[in-house]
């Protein structure tokens, strides 16, 4: 028997490297006379450029270069847009306005680039910025997306005419007659504002231009190494095979690394070329502020029709999107707030239609969620006003609502990122729902718990909120996996890591195919000399897309071994196992071979082969998933309130979740409780406030609070359930972003609950004490 | 987040670093723990053309006893070294009470008593606590030494009495009288930020259990750690029931603080914030005296 891997807790293959500080970051790079990169970013929101001066910056001792957008002569191109909108939208508006390498002529959000500094040293090339002059014309500043698209708010582009990025309407069964037929009908406004991806590692790239190979080498922390390298040389003027791209280790991409042909990105190999000197730019903390993209700012108008059963007859969201001065990724965010707006619930009626709109901000690409838990808010918080209306228990009146498990696959008929229909494949969201009460113990709490300590003064309440994540989207991905002589197993993949495990998970994968030893797995990822078909490390695809093209791979090498093995042996296939790193025949365990001492046989130096051998014991397979997978869970938590200073304290968490196969339980634990506290913290900490200058007030970790550990519930208790897809044959779903994604349903929930004042709705996120505070006080004044 | 070019001194004497000061005061920036100023630097916020490192000054980092009862600190004492310090925890237990709110530890082992105080951050615990306690800080310029008292010391916004060639080299803490007990609480948004609100609050009891003395002090709510005049006046006195410390606290949040709002809290906030600590400290400086 071959051992059994999949969903066993596998510890980290990559763990001791990077404990004992032996893994590569792109900032561990360091090339003989490289040069460091410092960019001149924009201090308005909004300004024409009337003129640049260098010349100072120029003459300091140190500086090797300065370039602004006039020296890029034809160089200068908007870079293509990374995701275009749906082709199968029909009637929407959409106006492109993609990234640009330099600002020229207009600035349109605080930390546009403007200027870049090549020098000796980042020092330098810091002092030599800021003696750069620019000469700029404040212009009229956009940041509220309700005023920008009124008829007298200035424009982020004067030659469109509007701040209209796009309008998109689609539609599910008829939501205007579902209306008018039920007893109830709930609007609420609800307003979501933005938070910063702050992943630890900030961007980074160092670039090699070797002239004498005509050769180029980067290194960048990107979650997108292939489709950089094809960009970058149709950019460079180069052919693919010239470029390598390596995304070593990276600290963290949760959506704003897979960002393509940023200004940096562009800029430095262009650069690089031109001095034929290698260049770092480690992006600073500041600057991540200013020059990473981020998410999640949407303003919605939300109208439920409910029967007096709570039954959910019909939904209707009409919302306005932020993507802030530059739309390169398309429509992605909003698209998923639309399929996700109706949860896990059988909606039948849905009618969802957003604007999305140009503001003088920094650029709204995903960030972990991705536009999911804006739609699980806004479908959680009315079903908890609908059940505070009909006066139905808040579990109760979601159980009424949950899609059976025998209607799947559920077609939406609404159009989602990935351009075909929204579809949840698979799921089984009432035991989800048990397993989640029971973990919170929702029934004890609130029938005994929460009235003694109401009694006692204190302010406590429970949430509950199940969700989806639309996960594992194509298009595809790709892996090769080669038995080496050594018996070890080399496995290349062409998606980036940024601490998703997947030097243990894909390795697992195939161990298990292959009778060897997780750790005698070698994974490589995100080096394009390795391996150069594939798209990227985003949407929670990894383990999914990446993973089946591994399982695939795997089974054939499998496949070629047995039938090596079985010639070797003289044995017939069926009687033959691998185990411990050999072929053995079943029976007679002495009479085995090595799996690397048949890789050699299977690559012979000398003699004939039968004509059509491939060499090796190596197969190289791609995996392309019909749609997306829809992953599932429910969360739950009790929160405790001081209702003076409206300091919260997390006591329970729990989540009962489904990604269908575990590939390791150990691993989908850590990606939850990452999303957990990244979802706490896009609730009750993290906000990035602009003024009406378009100005970033909180731009460093002194006053954009990421939680810590001293915030975090005590401890998150996990249930799994594996509802197997069907899309692919491992059976898995994505897991990335799932913990982040109830959050901010599950605690205005909970904290709605706690405070229990009358007339207290929590319709906004995040919130905060000093929020909250606000909100109580206006609640009580209404009475 | 690189500094601005700047010179850098590191004189071993206290008489080094004032012949510095004199030379270059307007110019020079003194670097105590770093902990506000060099992050400061790195934004580019502050750009000191001269740097003064302190760190090489033995003679500045002590806590002694004084003979009245008092405690003396040296301005490089870290923190840290005041936090584990015995002779503070008996002498100047709201000194103790509040250290551990500064920051977290890795800061505090860093950051100096002198540095906090000569900063006057109005966030900041210190400040606060030595306008609470009625300390005074020993001045030096040139060969000329003064002392200030707290209250008067800090004068606006990062802004002190301390001339640009003057020196702050000590810290001193009154003895506590008899039948009296402090309290420090604070709000932050994470453990470790600066407050929202602070508040020091110091009671003493006279023999018939009526408040012989209160001390109250805010930080984070003005320009500068702020004395509560009016809330005192209005406890002492009188005995300190749950009745007498909410109306002092409510007088406290009401006339003598004057908040500004900031992207964490409102004006609003902050002030039910004050009344909110205020009742919360008193209350338990009072039940600490009684009990004491």
């Amino acid at each position: 028997m071959t051992a059994k891997y999949v969903g066993q807790p596998v510890k980290r293959n990559e763990d001791p490297r990077l404990l004992t500080g032996q893994a590569l970051f792109v900032d561990d790079v360091h090339l003989p006379d490289m040069l460091h990169a410092a960019f001149l970013r924009s201090d308005y929101a909004h300004a024409r450029i009337l003129s640049i001066d260098t010349t100072a910056a120029k003459e300091m001792p140190g500086v090797v270069a300065v370039y602004t957008a006039e020296d890029l002569g034809d160089f200068w191109q908007p870079s293509p847009m990374i995701v275009q909108p749906p082709p199968t939208l029909e009637d929407i508006v959409f106006n492109p306005r993609p990234q640009i390498p330099l600002a020229k002529d207009m600035v349109r959000h605080i930390g546009d680039p403007v200027a870049v500094v090549i020098a000796e040293s980042r020092y330098i090339a810091e002092d030599a910025a800021e003696q750069i002059w620019v000469d700029y014309e404040p212009l009229e500043v956009v940041t509220d997306i309700e005023k920008a698209l009124e008829p007298d708010s200035p424009l982020v582009y004067e030659d469109l005419g509007t701040n209209l990025a796009s309008h998109v309407r689609q539609e599910k069964g008829n939501y205007a007659a579902a209306a008018k037929k039920a007893d109830l009908i709930i609007k609420r406004r609800m307003v979501i504002d933005r938070g910063a991806a702050a992943a630890m590692e900030n961007r980074g790239i160092v670039v090699d231009w070797d002239a004498k190979t005509q050769h180029m080498t980067m290194w960048n922390t990107t979650q997108a190494p292939i489709p950089i390298r094809n960009g970058l040389a149709a950019t460079l003027g180069l052919s693919e095979h010239q470029v390598r791209v390596i995304a070593p280790f990276v600290g963290g991409g949760f959506g704003p690394k897979i960002m393509l042909l940023q200004p940096e990105e562009v800029l430095l190999p262009w650069a690089a070329m031109r001095l034929c000197r290698p260049i770092k730019w480690i992006e600073d903390r500041r600057e991540n502020f200013l020059g990473t993209t981020q998410e999640r700012g949407q303003i919605h108008a939300v109208e439920a029709a409910f029967s007096k059963d709570g039954k959910i007859l019909g939904l209707k969201d009409i919302f306005l999107h932020d993507t802030g001065a530059y739309n390169p990724y398309g429509l992605t965010i909003p698209l998923n707030t639309q399929t996700h707006s109706m949860g896990v619930y059988d909606v039948p009626n849905f009618y969802t239609e957003f604007k999305v709109v140009f503001t003088n901000k920094m650029i709204v690409t995903p960030v972990r969620g991705a536009g999911r838990p804006q739609g699980i808010f806004l479908v959680e918080r009315m079903m908890d006003l609908a059940a505070k209306e009909l006066g139905i228990d808040p579990v109760e009146i979601r159980r009424r609502n949950l899609i059976p498990a025998d209607a799947f696959p559920v077609h939406h008929s609404i159009i989602g990122q990935d351009f075909i229909e929204a579809i949840y494949d698979s799921g089984n969201f009432q035991p989800l729902v048990e397993k989640a009460r029971l973990l919170i113990g929702y029934d004890k709490f609130v029938t005994e718990e929460q009235p003694k300590l109401r009694a006692a003064g204190k302010h406590i309440g429970i949430g509950l909120a199940p969700f989806v994540e639309s996960t594992g989207v194509g298009p595809y991905e790709g892996a090769r996996i080669t038995v080496e002589s050594s018996g070890k197993v080399n496995l290349v993949t062409g998606v980036g890591t940024q601490g998703q495990s997947h030097f243990t998970s894909f390795a697992q994968i195939a161990a298990e195919q292959l009778g060897v030893a997780v750790q005698d797995v070698e994974v490589t990822t995100g080096d394009t000399d390795q391996f150069h078909w594939g798209t990227g490390t985003f949407a929670s695809r990894g383990a999914v897309v990446a993973g089946n093209a591994i399982f695939a791979a795997a089974k054939r090498v499998r496949a070629k071994i047995l039938a090596k093995a079985s010639e070797v042996l003289d044995a017939p296939e069926e009687e033959l196992e691998l185990k411990d790193g050999a072929i053995r025949i079943a029976d007679i365990p002495e009479k085995s071979i090595s799996l690397g001492e048949l890789a050699m046989l299977a690559n012979p130096l000398r003699g004939a082969v039968e004509p059509g051998t491939e060499p090796g014991l190596e197969a190289t397979e791609y995996f392309g998933p019909k749609y997306g997978t829809t992953a599932s869970g429910v969360a739950a938590m009790i929160v405790e309130v001081d209702p003076d200073t409206m300091l919260i304290d997390i006591k329970k968490f729990v989540i009962a979740h489904d990604c269908g196969t575990v590939i390791n339980p150990m691993v989908v634990d850590g990606q939850i409780h990452g999303g957990v506290s990244m979802g706490i913290g896009h609730s009750f900490y993290e906000q990035l406030i602009y003024d009406e200058n378009g100005q970033l007030l909180n731009a460093s970790f002194m006053d954009y609070l990421v939680p810590r550990s001293t915030d975090m519930p005590p401890s998150i208790e996990i249930a799994h359930q594996e509802t197997k897809s069907p899309l692919n044959p491992m059976g898995s779903k994505g897991v990335g972003e799932a913990g982040a994604i109830p959050i901010p349903a599950v605690l205005a929930q909970a904290l709605e609950n706690a405070l229990n004042i009358d007339g207290l709705e929590l319709l906004e996120m995040p919130l905060s004490p000093g929020r909250l505070f606000e909100l109580a006080q206006a609640a009580k004044n209404r009475d | 987040m690189k500094p601005a070019p700047f010179e850098y001194h590191a004189p071993a004497t206290v008489e080094q670093a004032l012949e510095l000061l004199a030379t270059h005061g307007y110019d020079a920036k003194i670097l105590a723990g770093g902990q506000s100023l060099i992050p400061t630097m790195n934004f580019r916020l502050a750009q000191p053309a001269i740097l003064i490192d302190m760190n090489n000054i033995p003679a500045l980092r002590y806590i002694e006893p004084t003979p009245a009862g008092g405690v003396r600190i040296g301005a490089m004492t870290r923190y840290q070294t005041a936090e584990r310090s015995p002779l503070i925890a008996e002498r100047a237990p709201l000194v103790a009470e509040a250290l551990p709110h500064i920051a977290h530890p890795q800061i505090r082992t860093r950051g100096t008593m002198g540095g906090a105080i000569a900063h006057a951050d109005p966030a900041a615990e210190l400040p606060a606590v030595c306008v609470a306690l009625g300390a005074r800080f020993k001045l030096r310029r040139g060969t000329q030494e003064r002392w200030i008292a707290a209250e008067d010391f800090f004068v606006g916004l990062f802004t002190t009495l301390l001339e640009p060639d003057e020196l702050l080299l000590e810290i001193e803490l009154p003895p506590l009288p008899a039948r009296s007990a402090w309290a420090f609480t604070e709000v932050a948004r994470r453990h470790g930020d600066y407050a929202l609100v602070g508040v020091a609050a110091g009671i003493t009891l006279d023999d018939a259990g009526n408040c012989a003395d209160v001390r109250l002090s805010f930080l984070s709510v003005g320009d500068r750690a702020v004395l509560a005049h009016n809330a005192i006046a209005a406890l002492k006195g009188h005995p300190p029931t749950a009745e007498t410390i909410a109306h002092a606290a409510a007088i406290a949040a009401a006339d003598d603080i004057a908040p500004n709002a900031d992207i964490h809290a409102s004006v609003d906030y902050r002030r039910h914030l004050a009344k909110t600590l205020a009742q919360r400290a008193l209350t338990q400086a009072a039940e600490r005296a009684s009990a004491g």
